[in-house]
């Protein structure tokens, strides 16, 4: 049970404070409502490039680290395909700074042009460093284009090009924050070793003077079902063949979604999964398999992916998957098989009560999925799954017709 | 009016308390240490053992035996294994290090009942079954042959041979060195190190009386020690000659670069003082490598560097992967930084934000009762006590400009440092 307070603003920037005083340490967690879907197709990669640049000084503040980190504080912030989120962890004592510090930023940014240069250079490092100097990273560069032909899903985080992030100019960053960096769009976590009182005090004082700003309304193209079995295949410098086929599934918010990702554990989470000791152990077909799921806001992905054996062929390992997928199609799960990944997702989340930090950001991502309460009976929602249920969606998502299969070839 | 250009008053942070451990020795010799608190009806079980003493010949031993320890026991098999741990949602793990190897299991305290009887069981009863191992030789030489194209993996394994030579620490596994794996030598090693003198449980979370009691139950009454005692001495250390270290890879984009030397371990009386000169260097984001390499010039994603700690040996490297075409210009400027050190003082804004920074990071790395537990096993494994803490605090709090600039002297030569670079240079 996590227990939280939450109050909104008069200029629309939602609070939620998680009181935890086993801590010396207070978070600090900043959800930004945009992501990589709200990129325009011929800017790409936006909206990470623009979380760097929010390290780049504020209207008030020339430099954003240094601050922090002279209170013992640190920080760090990710980008997704849906969101754009930024964490401190610091001191309690400190706190303030935190608030002074984010609440800048969200004020105004101080718009350098030679932050933007470095950040520029530092992301495209980034891009080389994890997509293209290593073996299959370029994988979502190339799938999900496969898998998405109109959302905007289509591209990953990165950007579909190194060239969109050489082309950001400081013009096309001031519109974006103007558009999705403002109170209306975020919602702030404060969690540790704090009081709500405090908390509201301390959001007034920095937060309530921030101009509301105009609501973005997202109007995304949305991605229409598959009709035809997709299929690429791709020569490359690695070592070994790599077989990915993905379906697509619901969105997070969908009813379905708890029985498409207890399926997904059923085949692929840990040594007792189907996969595992099918396909690993038994047939020896793999050297590793997975199976896994996107849990995206929008229409989203149920990928498998394996890496055959020398001496399997690309068909012998297509087959091999298929078939795993026909059983749970054909047959309903055991009922101890069914549990066992109930208690996992149950104990999982009691494991996660130890984090400050993952209760603060799971809060922030609940509430922007409608209400951070969400967090509290989840349990109970994948509880519920029946066997009857998750054979009903194994027949809905593994049909050849939703599926998009990407062959990586190890060139010889 | 609020004026933002001013920044909120702060506090220095005073005391960091840290939990110390309940400990109690079980009948066969296992010592057993235990850190009760948290809300969680949970425990995190650590069983470490120390490695045995590295054989050149058969290098893979130590951490074959690890891995494999959940591949099946005289009762149970690899699934069975992995079936009982998953089905009362547990998370089971075995992890092997240079010193130790352990196994881990994540249980909720309702089902300890059940998962314990597991762990006891691969301990004292696992077979390495011949299939079993050709699964995991298979697999792991394939992993290998991915790991072997990333280009920071490769310079990770050419440096640690450099530094650490051919001991336990140094050595990295090549494709042929599977084929030295063998069942009997397996199991005898099993038999050597996994007896309960060589064991130390550390128990974090909600430890109640019964839990402990239980533990004491399943691993004192059937499990005995050896007639031979597990031998975990490594030998001694021998550097390489060589300094400079290229593996060109016309193609690639970034160059991975590594560079170091050995240097005092944590038992040394500078060790502090000298995690704060890293620190300085390039042990946080603010950092002056990445300060100048990152944020200044744009040539990498990230740059950093870290001290090693071991028993016997330790060392200090920055590690980065930087644009192939900067990659000469990203060396000569980590020269010219570690020139600085040497050559300038580090002026007192930085030293005091520096001062913080550490010590609010110490503060946060205890989240919860398994880092303080974690806390525990760094000085307890360096044959250290909780004074090691209370001298890091105050060599953060005290330590002077003079110091650093003098222990950068003492023990950074860049001439002789080891340089490794795979990509292009």
């Amino acid at each position: 049970m996590v227990k939280f307070n939450r109050f909104t603003l008069d200029n629309g920037l939602r609070v939620i404070v998680h009181e935890d005083n086993t801590t010396p340490m207070a978070v600090l967690n900043i959800l930004y409502d945009v992501g990589a879907r709200d990129e325009d197709p011929e800017q790409t990669g936006f909206a990470h490039l623009f979380e760097h640049l929010m390290f780049g000084g504020s209207v008030n503040i020339p430099v954003y680290d240094e601050p922090l980190q002279r209170v013992g504080g640190e920080n760090n912030a990710f980008t997704s395909n849906d969101i754009t989120n930024y964490y401190i962890t610091l001191p309690s004592a400190n706190l303030e700074t935190a608030f002074w510090l984010e609440s800048d930023r969200m004020l105004s940014l101080a718009f350098s042009e030679k932050s933007l240069e470095v950040q520029r250079n530092v992301v495209i490092e980034e891009f080389k460093q994890r997509y293209l100097n290593q073996p299959y990273g370029d994988v979502w560069l190339k799938l999900r284009p496969l898998v998405y032909k109109k959302h905007p899903y289509r591209w990953a985080t990165i950007g579909k090009t190194i060239k969109h992030i050489e082309d950001a100019r400081i013009e096309d960053v001031k519109a974006f924050f103007k558009k999705h960096y403002n109170p209306q769009n975020a919602i702030m976590v404060v969690g540790g070793n704090v009081t709500t009182e405090q908390i509201k005090e301390l959001s007034e004082k920095w937060f309530g003077q921030i101009p509301a700003g105009e609501k973005y309304h997202r109007n995304l193209p949305q991605e229409p079902e598959q009709q035809k079995a997709r299929r690429e295949t791709v020569t490359a410098k690695v070592p070994l063949n790599d077989v990915y086929i993905a379906f697509q599934m619901g969105a997070r918010t969908d009813e379905d979604y708890y029985a498409v990702e207890l399926l997904s554990d059923i085949l692929s989470r840990g040594n007792s999964s189907r996969l595992y000791k099918s396909l690993i152990k038994e047939k020896q077909i793999f050297s590793e398999v997975h199976a896994y799921i996107t849990g995206s806001l929008d229409k989203g992905m149920f990928v498998l992916e394996g890496k055959p054996l020398e001496g399997i062929s690309i068909e012998q390992a297509e087959a091999a998957l298929w078939e795993e997928l026909e059983k749970v199609k054909a047959e309903e799960i055991p009922a101890d098989e069914l549990t066992k990944v109930q208690n996992k997702t149950e104990s999982t989340m009691i494991f996660s009560e130890m984090s400050l930090l993952d209760k603060a950001m799971n809060l922030a991502s609940f509430e922007l999925l409608g209400d951070a309460d969400l967090i509290n009976h989840e349990t109970a929602k994948y509880i519920a799954v029946t066997a009857a249920q998750v054979k009903e969606q194994a027949n809905k998502l593994f049909k050849k017709d939703n599926s998009s299969t990407l062959i990586y070839l190890a060139e010889k | 009016m609020i004026n933002r250009q001013l920044a909120p008053e702060f506090r220095a942070i005073d005391n960091i308390s840290l939990i110390r451990p309940e400990h109690q020795q079980l009948g066969n010799g296992a010592n057993v240490f235990s850190f009760n608190s948290g809300d969680q009806e949970l425990v995190r079980i650590e069983w470490i053992f120390g490695n045995l003493s590295f054989d050149p010949a058969k290098p893979l031993l130590n951490m074959a035996v690890n891995s494999m320890l959940t591949d099946g026991t005289t009762t149970l098999t690899a699934a069975q294994i992995a079936d009982k741990i998953d089905f009362y949602g547990a998370f089971l793990q075995v992890d092997y290090g240079y010193e130790n190897s352990q196994v881990t299991l994540y249980s909720l305290n309702k089902h300890l009942q059940h998962t314990l009887p597991v762990i006891a069981d691969i301990l004292q009863n696992s077979i390495f079954p011949e299939k079993e191992l050709e699964t995991f030789k298979r697999n792991q030489q394939q992993k290998l042959q991915v790991s072997l194209q990333k280009n920071d993996v490769v310079a990770r394994r050419t440096f640690n041979r450099a530094v650490y030579g051919t001991t336990i620490f140094g050595y990295a596994s090549e494709m042929a060195d599977y084929q030295t794996l063998q069942h009997d030598d397996m199991l005898a090693h099993y038999k050597k190190m996994y007896q309960p003198s060589n064991c130390t449980i550390v128990v974090a979370g909600k430890v109640e009386p019964q839990t402990l009691t239980l533990l004491a139950e399943t691993f004192e009454k059937n499990w005995t020690n050896t007639a031979v005692p597990a031998i975990t001495n490594q030998p001694d250390i021998n550097a390489a000659a060589d300094l400079f270290y290229f593996t060109e890879k016309p193609e690639a984009l970034q160059s991975a670069i590594r560079i170091g030397t050995p240097i005092i371990n944590r038992s040394h009386a500078d060790f502090q003082s000298l995690q704060v000169l890293n620190t300085v260097f390039g042990g946080y984001f603010g950092s002056r490598l990445m300060a100048n390499i990152r944020e200044d010039k744009g040539y990498t994603y990230g740059i950093g560097s870290g001290l090693a700690s071991f028993k016997q040996v330790g060392s200090f490297f920055i590690a980065t992967e930087v644009g192939a075409d900067v990659c000469k210009l990203a060396v000569t400027e980590i020269e010219k930084e570690i020139n600085i050190l040497k050559t300038e003082l580090v002026p007192e804004e930085e030293l005091s934000l520096v001062r913080n920074y550490m010590l609010g990071s110490l503060l946060g790395s205890l989240e919860n009762v398994f880092s303080h537990a974690d806390k525990f096993k760094t000085i307890y494994f360096a044959g250290l006590d909780y004074d090691y803490y209370d001298r890091y605090t105050a060599t953060v709090k005290n330590i002077t400009s003079d110091k650093l600039i003098q222990l950068a002297n003492t023990y950074f030569h860049f001439d002789q440092f080891y340089k490794v670079i795979v990509g292009k240079y």
